[in-house]
């Protein structure tokens, strides 16, 4: 008997059961195919000006910055003041993500680069599949023009999201996967992020910059 | 486990905690500051009730069909061209990581904190090995500096005070200078944060936990606050995922609540910094993330749990909460329990695991107070828990003799109303007699245990009984 039969066999033993019941079968496929919606909270619901509201105040409450511009063609421009203000190099790696690259960086005094980190990067921007008002949380996903490793080895993230991709909860990212990804499967990598990275292991003191990014700045694009 | 477990000495470590000046200065900050934070973030969320009844519901359901969701969860890992195993122990789990590394070549495994790898003593397997597991959270890279195991399931160095760790970073960081300023917690932080980031860009396997499996997805779910736990998967060309079969939930929508009150009950964040959903390994054209993907799941004992007394231990989200809010917990810290899993959670979770011979003694370690379960995300019946592990230590004869006869003998007369009358009434008459000078007593046989540290004050003459029939009598 393998280990997989083994534990199956303990836990129907357990629980008095077969794992042939249909009754069973059907209420457990019934639940994986509905996905139905639990409690949502009411914080993060409303129209898209009460979301990018809200979602602007639980961000900067996890301590990320946040900043408002009209169209995705001011975002290269706001990235470089936030990195000159904070006397940061004028370097910047991203990756290939359309959104990003039909921005004007060359208008810019930023000498960027392409693909993934090797550690050795201080700033990356990152385009995201959304936000959630709810928390203030961004939702980044992985693929061939979106590199993790630049939402945790750079010291300084940038994230732009358009403000009609700021949702309510994470039930409506969910529903955007599905639509983009097909019931059931997802990209290799969903990372949700709320605030730049923490510790409080050291005498409960709250640090920013544990091992991810210190500084997490998120440029939201009014205007399509 | 990492280290042998000492459960069944808990009140002399229990005893040897209270004297220990740094630990009781160092605990001080978890009575205020955990119980604290979470109040304040329940409060900004009027849904917080109605969504630990959803959490619980969802536990339940899952429990109650997790031979089914474990297969839908296994084929959708397949799917996604990743991996499962399967543990029936510790060790199988153990045994299977060392497979994975050997078969590799690993020489080095960066580590994402995982109470499961505690309950498997993976790091102690790992050096017999040859092989350097380096625990990447800051406060398991402190402990394991130390050769301590955690004391709290969601802050392992909330024992420590800042000047203990700097000592031990300057025993172990010898290549830095001397002279350097680490007086301040950013200064250690960025210490670890710099010797680390070479850690987790050269090592050979990433090993985390799960907060949660996803059976709809056959996706593992991180939570974490510092971004160790991504470095840790996405860096390295394996990685593993270990977790204990009740992790599974069955949809994105059942994460999502338990998500709500996890972070919430745990540091009192809204949500942790990083939740991470990971499904497989990289993909085609995918420019960074492991080349293979493992998931061991392992029983060590859960698969038993189900359908018993025991089984709604298995709801547990391991947010921590109980501990926080514990006083037994505030007064002597994690390591008196003397086992992987401390406070109110530890102390019924421990005795399934080891035995009620070697944990018995931890369902003890309450005042009935009722806190844990009432914090508890997923409304888990601690207090009841305890009592019926109490219960199986009295009837296997296993709690020490003189409470055993101390018990016999008072449920002899309790179980005689009128012995039992007679017998108090005579009883507080002559103790109030006796201590009529000073109305208490600095001393008394029996009772050394309390008047030790206080006196006992004398009583009034009259029973409870007695006083509440007079007055009684005097009313109708």
């Amino acid at each position: 008997m393998s280990a997989r039969e083994e534990i199956l066999a303990n836990i129907r033993r357990s629980l008095g059961v077969t794992g042939a019941e249909a009754p069973r079968r059907m209420a457990v496929d019934d639940r994986l195919a509905q996905a139905r919606s639990g409690i949502i909270p009411q914080r993060g619901q409303g129209d898209q000006a009460a979301r990018v509201a809200t979602f602007k105040d639980e961000a900067e409450r996890a301590q990320a910055s946040v900043v408002e511009v009209e169209t995705a063609a001011d975002a290269p421009g706001e990235i470089a003041r936030f990195l000159r203000d904070s006397n940061l190099p004028a370097t910047l790696r991203m990756g290939d993500d359309p959104r990003l690259a039909a921005m004007p960086w060359s208008a810019t005094a930023l000498d960027t680069a392409h693909g993934a980190s090797d550690g050795h990067d201080l700033n990356a921007v990152s385009a995201a599949f959304a936000a959630i008002a709810e928390s203030g949380t961004l939702a980044l996903v992985s693929g061939p023009d979106n590199p993790t490793t630049l939402n945790f080895l750079p010291d300084n993230h940038f994230v732009v999201v358009a403000a009609s991709d700021i949702v309510g909860d994470y039930e409506s990212v969910w529903r955007k996967l599905r639509g983009g990804y097909g019931k059931g499967a997802m990209p290799r990598t969903v990372n949700f992020i709320t605030g730049p990275s923490r510790s409080a292991d050291i005498e409960q003191t709250l640090l920013l910059g544990a091992h991810g990014p210190r500084r997490l700045h998120i440029v939201i694009v009014k205007g399509a | 486990m990492t280290e042998t477990p000492t459960s069944s000495h808990f009140k002399e470590n229990a005893h040897a905690a209270l004297h220990d000046a740094p630990l009781q200065k160092a605990l001080q900050h978890v009575r205020v500051n955990f119980i604290d934070k979470r109040a304040k973030a329940v409060a900004r969320l009027p849904e917080f009730e109605a969504l630990r009844d959803s959490a619980r519901d969802i536990k339940d359901h899952t429990l109650a069909n997790l031979d089914l969701y474990i297969e839908a969860y296994e084929a959708r890992v397949v799917a996604a061209g990743g991996h499962v195993h399967y543990a029936m122990t510790a060790k199988d789990g153990v045994d299977i990581v060392l497979k994975l590394c050997h078969e590799r070549g690993a020489k080095a495994v960066t580590k994402g904190k995982s109470m499961i790898a505690e309950e498997m003593g993976l790091n102690a397997a790992l050096e017999a090995a040859g092989i350097d597991p380096i625990e990447t959270d800051l406060g398991e890279y402190i402990i394991q500096l130390r050769g301590e195991a955690p004391s709290h399931i969601i802050a392992p160095a909330v024992h420590l005070n800042k000047e203990q760790v700097e000592a031990d970073f300057r025993r172990v960081h010898r290549d830095l200078p001397s002279d350097r300023d680490l007086s301040q917690p950013v200064q250690l932080l960025t210490e670890a944060r710099g010797i680390l980031r070479d850690k987790f860009l050269s090592a050979d396997i990433g090993v985390t936990g799960a907060n949660f499996l996803i059976a709809e997805t056959g996706t593992s779910i991180i939570v974490t606050n510092e971004g160790n736990g991504d470095l840790t998967q996405i860096l390295p060309k394996v990685h593993i995922v270990l977790a204990s079969l009740e992790k599974i939930v069955p949809t994105l929508e059942d994460a999502s609540q338990l998500l709500r009150v996890l972070a919430r009950s745990a540091t009192g964040q809204d949500m942790s910094v990083y939740t991470t959903l990971s499904t497989g390994p990289r993909r085609p054209g995918d420019p960074d993330g492991p080349e293979e993907y493992h998931v061991i799941l392992i029983d060590n004992g859960r698969s038993s749990m189900l359908g018993g007394d025991f089984e709604d231990m298995l709801r547990c989200i391991r947010c921590g909460a109980c501990m926080n809010h514990c006083p037994i917990y505030h007064a002597v810290g994690g390591h008196a329990y003397g086992s992987v899993y401390p406070g109110p959670m530890g102390a019924v979770l421990t005795p399934s695991l080891i035995g009620v011979e070697e944990g018995g003694q931890l369902p003890n370690a309450s005042t009935f107070c009722g806190r844990c379960e009432a914090v508890c995300p997923v409304r888990i019946p601690l207090p009841n828990m305890m009592r019926h592990w109490r219960e199986r230590e009295f009837e296997r004869h296993l709690s020490p003799k003189a409470m055993r006869y101390g018990i016999g003998f008072w449920a002899f007369f309790a179980k005689r109303p009128t012995l039992y009358r007679l017998s108090t009434n005579v009883a507080m008459r002559a103790l109030h007699w006796l201590g009529r000078a000073k109305g208490r007593f600095a001393s008394l046989p029996f009772a050394g245990g309390w008047t030790r540290y206080r006196d006992l004050p004398a009583p009034q003459g009259a029973t409870f009984q007695s006083q509440w029939r007079a007055k009684s009598g005097s009313v109708h």
